[in-house]
């Protein structure tokens, strides 16, 4: 458990010496939220009805643009197989890692959601649903993106591979996480959806971590 | 009780099993299979072919224009099953560090791509005239676009890594993974309610449709089956030759002295 810790204290520490690449995917998510509203056109209406959507890919996009940090710097100075002949379990330090990510690429976008969703003129029960699918949901990309971080280390062309690889596994988070948010707007229940979330990421943290460091092991052997 | 009377048959066979894991007797084992395969999947592409052409009758609601479901329903079949075996030729090279396993995931991949583009390819034609658009969003149609999607990853992960046996670990972990959504692809149906027809066959309730229609539908599925087994014999006959190229029994080959 001090591990696990250390891990994110270390990979948060990092982060905040160089708070520029942080701030750099908050503020992508910021502009590509608002950039749709000037490529659409301000229909308070149509604005509402796409909101859901616009904000979960952005965040999409916006989480995987902070992914390649997650590895490749300690893959690049050694750090990583220091980690990994360290007699702590690896899966502990990956998941150290992951946790680390969530609150540098996932827990600002989860703040950041209520003011996007003004813009978008969502009510504020909307603002909570969104909220709350995002708190679920976001960790549930960190994690997955993981796997696609660990298999692309040190390969060509790997931000791009990342993309292609790791999308399509992103797509049940953003049908539930929009789908929420749609449903809870159109009167519906959402409990459904938020189940469904909430099993995704359970069924995450239950098998990627141990995914993930064997990608890792993979990578550094 | 004498175990030296004991003619070592089973035992033998058990061990012919193994030996075909080896590349250099699994290459010559395939060149005889593929003719073979190419064979039965020509017989039982004509004998489907003339089923659901001319035996099968016209469809009540949508005339004429139903029979590419014989080439749409064995794809989608095929384009998901691929995947699952690929993903367990994949996860046993994983465990057991084979190579050969790790060839066959490779050389499967893009045979299941193209039967999943084939797949979208006709349903785009299907769906026009019945439903007079060429895409919808169902949840079937974007779980087969989803699928095509886990394959490509797959190929690019495993193109862009030069280390073979690297490729091979990663592109196989890429695999077990993706395969959590070939499920969501078949369950979709029950998940998602939306306009796409259920499926017409099922092993619990009585197939919805003419007896003909279905022995079509079987025997093109057969029909893709060989062929697809014939393409990835052929395709992993390639992969063997350019990744044993260093060994002595490649070089030995007439094929490869030539």
């Amino acid at each position: 458990m001090r591990a696990l810790l250390a891990i994110i204290h270390r990979d948060l520490l990092l982060v905040m010496r160089r708070k520029s690449e942080v701030l750099t995917a908050v503020f992508f998510f910021v502009v590509v939220t608002s950039l749709f509203p000037l490529g659409i056109g301000a229909d308070a209406a149509l604005l509402r009805k796409i909101a859901p959507g616009v904000i979960w890919v952005s965040a999409l996009l916006s989480t995987l643009l902070g992914l390649h940090r997650m590895f490749a710097a300690d893959y690049h100075d050694g750090a990583l197989e220091q980690l990994a002949l360290s007699p702590q379990p690896m899966v502990l330090l990956v998941a150290g890692k992951m946790i680390a990510h969530w609150i540098v690429c996932g827990l600002p976008l989860v703040l950041l959601a209520p003011i996007i969703g003004i813009q978008f003129d969502l009510d504020s029960n909307s603002l909570y649903v969104l909220m709350a699918t995002l708190l679920l949901g976001t960790p549930v990309l960190s994690l997955l993106g993981s796997i696609g971080a660990a298999l692309t280390l040190g390969v060509r062309g790997g931000g791009v591979l990342m993309s292609l690889i790791i999308l399509p596994l992103y797509i049940p988070v953003l049908i539930f996480g929009a789908g929420a948010v749609y449903a809870n707007s159109v009167g519906l229940d959402t409990s459904g959806h938020f189940s469904l979330l909430g099993a995704l990421l359970i069924l995450a943290l239950a098998f990627i971590p141990w995914v993930s460091s064997a990608a890792v092991k993979i990578a550094i052997e | 009780m004498n175990p030296v009377n004991n003619p070592p048959f089973s035992n033998s066979r058990l061990i012919n099993w193994f030996k075909l894991s080896s590349p250099s007797t699994f290459y010559p084992v395939a060149g005889k299979l593929i003719p073979l395969f190419w064979v039965l999947a020509a017989l039982f592409g004509l004998a489907g072919l003339w089923v659901s052409f001319f035996v099968a009758p016209v469809d009540a609601v949508q005339g004429q224009g139903y029979r590419i479901i014989f080439i749409h329903v064995p794809a989608s079949w095929m384009s998901m099953l691929i995947y699952l075996v690929m993903a367990a030729w994949a996860g046993l090279g994983l465990v057991f560090n084979t190579r050969l396993s790790a060839m066959m995931a490779q050389a499967l991949a893009p045979v299941g791509a193209w039967m999943a583009f084939l797949s979208l390819w006709t349903g785009a034609f299907w769906g026009k005239p019945m439903w007079g658009a060429w895409w919808v969003w169902d949840a079937r149609l974007t779980s087969e676009l989803i699928l095509l999607f886990l394959y490509l990853g797959f190929i690019a992960l495993r193109a862009s890594i030069d280390d073979s046996r690297r490729a091979d670990k990663a592109a196989a972990i890429l695999a077990l993974v993706g395969v959590v959504n070939v499920p969501i692809i078949y369950f979709s149906v029950k998940w998602w309610n939306t306009l796409h027809q259920g499926a017409s066959v099922s092993l619990t309730k009585a197939p919805a449709m003419a007896q003909t229609m279905l022995l079509g539908m079987l025997l093109m599925a057969l029909c893709f089956w060989m062929y697809s087994i014939a393409v990835a014999l052929m395709r992993v006959r390639v992969i063997i030759l350019e990744r044993e190229a260093h060994t002595d029994w490649v070089r030995q080959l007439s094929e490869v002295k030539s």
